[in-house]
């Protein structure tokens, strides 16, 4: 197989290893790997370049969407700094913070039982905003302060965050059914 | 002396070397064959001049089979042996198809996929769809005047799994090289974004015989990526024949039907919804077999009403596609109508209001997929030029996912993945000692596995014994360009390496699928292992032509050493495709590709490292 694991997704993008980053960039940079890789340019051709032109388009795909998710970004970042990313297993957060989380959960629980679509969206659009204050702080910490500790509570952070903006959109996938 | 000029891959070397593809519209109601001729693309015709094939075979009580307009009043008449919109029965089991008691066949309920009792045996949906492809590749083949090198053919972006192998297979079965399976949206973005320079962000709004798709696309310089797509795989015209039939009953209020006269009311719905589309009203006047006799008339407004919960139906998929997109109906600029159905005033009217904008209907509702499909085709069969710089980005349209401890499903693959795509998923064992793990994968977005649809069964088997917990079972999936997913299963923990390859399966072995080809060639009075040979030098002559193209552009990637073996098999290879042996042919070209491995890496990543070298020189500049 030609694909070089140890190659990571900056390089392969061209792009600096840093958290911040310009989406238009990442996207022509995909556009233009893809229109090199893609298996449509490889469909008249014999069998291994089809496979290697998957495999490598793929890995392309796969690359695009780490870098492109901001969550996916710190923790791909971490993962190359050599910081734990055994998160799910490393789950200690502060008190206050475990107490807000409580906090939105029942909000989002209530909201779900009484129906109130209305309440479901500001909670989403509320969470969104402090979503957006979280990855923030994770910029100066990734980019400037370089703190690999501190950064990786803050992906925790950010986890738990995602995992309840999740809730919030099945519970309105659920009511519009 | 001229220097030799070298094609980019993907790009025809000769240009008057022209390899005959087409882009197929494998519909519910019609279906259509297209090429691109000249740069241009256009829909193949029969021989009196027509381009639909309506979708409908009919098995003959002689063996003979027939295909299209000359079946249709046989609906009537042989209604169980004249199939119609056999695409909603493809990858699927009975319990799956709605309306079932309204229609003339005689099932067969086996597992995976229903079958069709007729007078002429048991048919699978892929047999009766391969029928019909069969039928487009001779008007193709005639048309063109040759061999077919391959054939994109369409399939609704909703369709799952089982009912894109099964498309696949039954262009197996046909005798169709299938270069792509593009998804029927995707298709008529291309041809629409092409024909009018389009860019920006447009929805696909398909609503076909049988299948409803709703695609979001963004076209910007060439590309035509998919960011979301949605639908019903159980949603189309019928459906709207079917409500206006219902009502014809009810209204004229006659004895339940004989099969025969239930197809002919069927067909009247049909007209009728056909012509409430250009005038205010139909008039519907059947002689029944009963005696009894049907006159009624129906108004636009009235079928309106009748099948507005229909129409509503449909703009479910579109909202969740826009919220999978991340963008509000008034960041669209503009809505693409496509399939026959389109044509229906209520729903051009639906789409309007939704989106506050007139939708673009400047383009034939049924013949713009197969035209897409054709340029698509056109392109990968390796007929590119300059001006085909395009390139398609899309998605699988459904999570897909492992069953878990109390039937939960686990997503490995989320749906609006960009394709290809492949993601890998770790699991333990549950008791000490278990040497066996058993998988079950399933597509769909709901929690329960229940609800989703089961694709494939498979086991793991020679785990090492340990305790509970110890093993690392990595569970690989690879979904490819088709749509197609391939799941592989190994142990990671200990040196022993278990690992399984697994195709979703849905009724068809690969046993059945040889078995029903060597039949459906016999039955064509064609000679199976003159065409296995032709096919194998087609492929073989295409393999060192590829070879040789690549050897003239990037010979300084190769040793003075690998060059030769790579001669030397080549020269083995050429020799064989001009014997008769297809066998020996294919392993020519596997010990070619064995010997071209090293090279053929080496030259990828010579093609991304200059991608990414040309960026850098002109910084992205947008």
């Amino acid at each position: 197989m030609s694909i070089d694991p140890t190659q990571d997704y900056f390089t392969l993008f061209g792009l600096p290893r840093q958290y911040a980053l310009d989406e238009s960039v990442l996207e022509a940079a995909w556009h233009e790997l893809q229109s090199q890789v893609h298996p449509d340019r490889y469909a008249h051709l014999p069998d291994v370049d089809k496979r290697r032109s998957m495999q490598w388009a793929t890995r392309v795909n796969e690359g695009f969407r780490t870098l492109k998710k901001p969550l996916a970004r710190a923790q791909y970042l971490l993962e190359l700094a050599g910081v734990d990313t055994a998160l799910e297993t490393n789950t200690v957060m502060s008190p206050e913070f475990l107490m807000e989380q409580m906090e939105w959960r029942e909000a989002v629980e209530e909201a779900r039982a009484a129906g109130e679509v209305d309440e479901l969206e500001q909670l989403h659009h509320r969470l969104q905003t402090h979503a957006r204050e979280v990855r923030s702080d994770l910029a100066l910490q990734l980019d400037e302060a370089h703190d690999y500790t501190a950064a990786a509570d803050t992906v925790r952070r950010l986890m738990f965050i995602d995992k309840l903006q999740q809730e919030i959109d099945e519970a309105l996938l659920a009511l519009e059914e | 002396m001229a220097l030799l000029q070298i094609a980019e891959p993907g790009m025809s070397a000769e240009p008057h070397k022209h390899r005959l593809a087409v882009g197929i519209d494998l519909g519910t109601t019609n279906s259509l064959v297209a090429t691109v001729r000249n740069g241009i693309a256009v829909c193949l015709a029969d021989e009196t001049g027509r381009t639909m094939l309506p979708s409908v075979v009919r098995y003959r009580a002689d063996g003979s089979i027939e295909v299209g307009h000359k079946p249709m009043a046989a609906q009537a008449t042989d209604a169980r042996n004249t199939i119609v919109s056999v695409k909603r029965f493809m990858g699927r089991g009975l319990k799956d198809v709605a309306h079932v008691e309204a229609m003339p066949y005689d099932f067969e309920d086996t597992a995976g996929m229903v079958r069709l009792r007729t007078v002429q045996g048991v048919k699978s949906p892929v047999e009766v769809s391969a029928e019909i492809l069969r039928t487009l590749r001779k008007r193709a083949e005639a048309s063109l005047g040759g061999e077919l090198v391959g054939a994109v053919i369409t399939v609704p972006a909703y369709f799952d799994d089982a009912q894109r192998q099964a498309t696949k297979d039954a262009a197996r079965l046909a005798g169709l090289p299938v270069l792509r399976l593009l998804n029927e949206p995707t298709a008529a973005a291309v041809a629409y974004g092409l024909d009018n320079a389009a860019e920006g962000v447009y929805a696909v709004y398909d609503l076909g015989g049988g299948t409803f798709d709703l695609s979001i696309l963004k076209l910007s310089r060439g590309v035509f990526e998919v960011l979301s797509t949605n639908g019903d795989a159980a949603l189309g015209g019928d459906d709207f024949d079917h409500r206006l039939f219902c009502w014809i009953l009810d209204k004229s209020g006659v004895a339940p039907l004989s099969l025969e006269d239930a197809r002919r009311l069927q067909m009247k719905a049909r007209e009728a919804k056909e012509l409430l589309s250009v005038c205010e009203e139909a008039t519907i006047h059947v002689h029944l077999g009963s005696g009894e006799e049907v006159d009624l008339v129906v108004t636009r407004d009235e079928f309106a009403d009748m099948t507005r919960h229909l129409v509503q139906k449909t703009l479910g998929p579109v909202r969740k596609a826009l919220r999978d997109a991340g963008l509000a109906a008034d960041e669209i600029k503009g809505v693409v109508m496509v399939g026959g159905a389109t044509r229906m005033p209520h729903i051009q009217h639906a789409v309007a209001e939704f989106f506050g904008q007139e939708p673009l209907t400047n383009l034939d509702p049924d013949k713009v997929v197969a035209l897409g499909a054709a340029m698509q085709a056109n392109v990968l069969a390796g007929n590119r030029r300059d001006e085909d710089d395009w390139l398609l980005l899309d998605v699988i349209p459904l999570s897909l996912g492992l069953e878990t401890m109390g039937g939960l499903t686990e997503k490995v693959i989320p749906r609006n993945s960009t394709l290809p795509i492949a993601r890998a998923q770790e699991f333990t064992t549950f008791k000490d000692g278990q040497t066996a793990m058993a998988f079950h994968v399933v597509q769909g977005e709901r929690e329960l596995v229940t609800d989703c649809r089961s694709l494939a069964r498979f086991e793991l088997r020679g785990i090492p014994p340990m305790v509970a917990g110890a093993a690392r079972i990595r569970v690989s999936f690879q979904v490819d360009a088709d749509g197609l997913l391939s799941v592989a299963a190994r142990e990671m923990s200990s040196g022993v390496e278990a690992s399984v390859l697994v195709k979703p399966s849905y009724g068809l072995t690969d046993d059945e699928i040889a078995g029903m080809l060597k039949s459906g060639v016999e039955h064509a009075g064609d000679d199976m292992m003159a065409r296995a040979l032709r096919e194998q030098q087609v492929e073989g002559e295409r393999v060192i032509e590829a070879t040789e193209q690549a050897i003239a552009k990037d010979a300084a990637l190769l040793s003075a050493e690998e060059r030769v073996t790579i001669e030397q098999s080549i020269a083995t290879l050429r020799e064989l495709c001009s014997g008769k042996d297809h066998r020996a042919i294919k392993s020519g070209i596997e010990a070619l590709a064995r010997a071209t491995d090293g090279f053929a890496a080496r030259r990828m990543d010579n093609s991304i490292r200059s991608a990414l070298a040309g960026h850098k020189v002109d910084e992205f500049e947008v």
